[in-house]
């Protein structure tokens, strides 16, 4: 067994596919440092033109919801439907609204 | 990703009733009939979760051995072309091996584990890659056969229930398929070349064939796996019927090549509109998986060798990030 010391830590890698869109997750990489998380993210994950920037971020410094808090973070929403355009009855005759 | 929250997770669940567990499984497979994606921190039954893991790390060291028969050709590629694209290729296999030990880490293991396990030969990776390549025209039919009967295997992956796994298949299809193209522009090439060059691609079909289409595992009714798999949907279609698919579209590519299948009994029945074919050799199969395959030592010896000459490379950069971190905060 190797020591689980020495295996280098996980990056969670984010790419912009191209100027104008936002960075979006890709998956992971292992890396002694950040440096070299975005020189292994470029040789696993760009090898067809897939980005022009790089994020990476310790696996371990992020925070996320748990799945099981999901209906009390995401259920208050479900009944404000009038944040919706479709709400509004608007009769058809009525121009650019 | 999600290693940590997976620990808390499990420990949570030890103190869960067994009503409360059945709960979570019928939530759990409600979800995956309704074609929900199961995302790395939701429940999941502990079976499901294993058998992820088994599949998908024997799936990506499969990947990481299947760069070393097609390497021994990357120096004695016959045009500065044909070394490119098969370097590119290789170094596909490299990153898709990679792409698939991202999605086993999200169930919980550990890289290291898991390299572990295939360098103790205590992880089984895909049968195909015990077989030797003699010739350059084996470049062609791995490419042809071998990446095909992948890409037969993996397309239904794309939509298995577990979210990690189904992003990755999604890309891995998207890179194999040119990997499919260059071995059949290989196998073209030499078998409209002069006599010798086709001999040399007709014994490549020979010698490849049957391991290929062994790629698809046991028979339905041995397959011990297949019907858990499919309740889960981790798997959408059964070995047989891969096979038969890639029978079906195969046969009439190397009709095309004017290259011959090696199987006697092979023919068109028009009633099923399937191609009909002779008896697999399953003592062979099973042979190669407990490791008596031609190339079997030789294959894992490979990788044992490249981690451990690698291993102070590793060590190195470790020991230099640690450093510098510790100057960073000492300057701070």
């Amino acid at each position: 067994m190797s020591e689980p010391r020495n295996q280098w830590p996980l990056y969670e890698v984010f790419i912009r596919a191209r100027s104008g869109l936002e960075h979006k997750h890709v998956g992971s990489i292992h890396a002694a440092d950040a440096r070299m998380a975005i020189e292994h993210a470029r040789d696993v994950y760009t090898r067809r033109q897939e980005g022009v920037s790089i994020w990476v971020i310790r696996s371990s410094d992020i925070t996320a919801s748990d799945p099981a808090d999901a209906e009390a973070l995401f259920d208050p929403a479900k009944d404000k439907i009038y944040r919706h355009p479709t709400f509004y009855s608007i009769p058809d005759e009525v121009k650019n609204l | 990703m999600y290693t940590q929250g997976l620990d808390s997770l499990g420990a949570d669940c030890l103190h869960l009733s067994a009503a409360e567990t059945a709960a979570l499984e019928r939530r759990f497979q409600a979800k995956v009939d309704d074609d929900e994606r199961i995302e790395p921190r939701d429940w999941m039954p502990d079976a499901y979760r294993q058998t992820l893991v088994r599949q998908i790390s024997q799936h990506a060291h499969s990947e990481i051995v299947g760069m070393l028969p097609e390497g021994n050709w990357i120096t004695r590629a016959p045009s500065l072309r044909r070394k490119a694209v098969l370097m590119a290729k290789v170094q596909d296999e490299g990153g898709h091996g990679m792409y698939l030990y991202s999605a086993a880490e999200t169930l919980g293991v550990s890289r290291d584990e898991l390299i572990d396990q295939l360098l103790t030969g205590a992880a089984k990776y895909s049968s195909i890659f015990n077989y030797p390549t003699p010739t350059w025209a084996d470049v062609g039919a791995i490419g042809w056969l071998v990446d095909g009967a992948a890409i037969m295997n993996q397309i239904p992956i794309c939509r298995c229930s577990y979210g990690p796994y189904a992003r990755a298949m999604v890309r891995i299809c998207r890179e194999e398929s040119f990997h499919q193209r260059q071995g059949f522009e290989i196998m073209m090439t030499l078998a409209s070349g002069t006599p010798e060059q086709h001999r040399m691609a007709q014994d490549a079909l020979d010698r490849w064939w049957w391991p290929s289409i062994m790629m698809f595992g046991p028979n339905d009714a041995a397959s011990k796996h297949t019907a858990q798999s499919m309740r889960w949907k981790i798997k959408r279609f059964s070995n047989d019927e891969l096979r038969q698919k890639f029978i079906d579209v195969t046969v009439p590519q190397a009709k095309f090549l004017g290259l011959r299948i090696p199987d006697p009994k092979l023919e068109w029945d028009e009633v099923t509109q399937h191609y009909r074919f002779g008896e697999i050799d399953w003592n062979e199969f099973q042979q190669v998986l407990k490791g008596n395959g031609p190339c079997n030592r030789e294959r894992l010896e490979a990788r044992r060798r490249a981690h451990e000459d690698g291993r102070w490379v590793r060590d190195a950069a470790m020991a230099y990030a640690e450093k510098r971190r510790a100057r960073e905060a000492a300057a701070a």
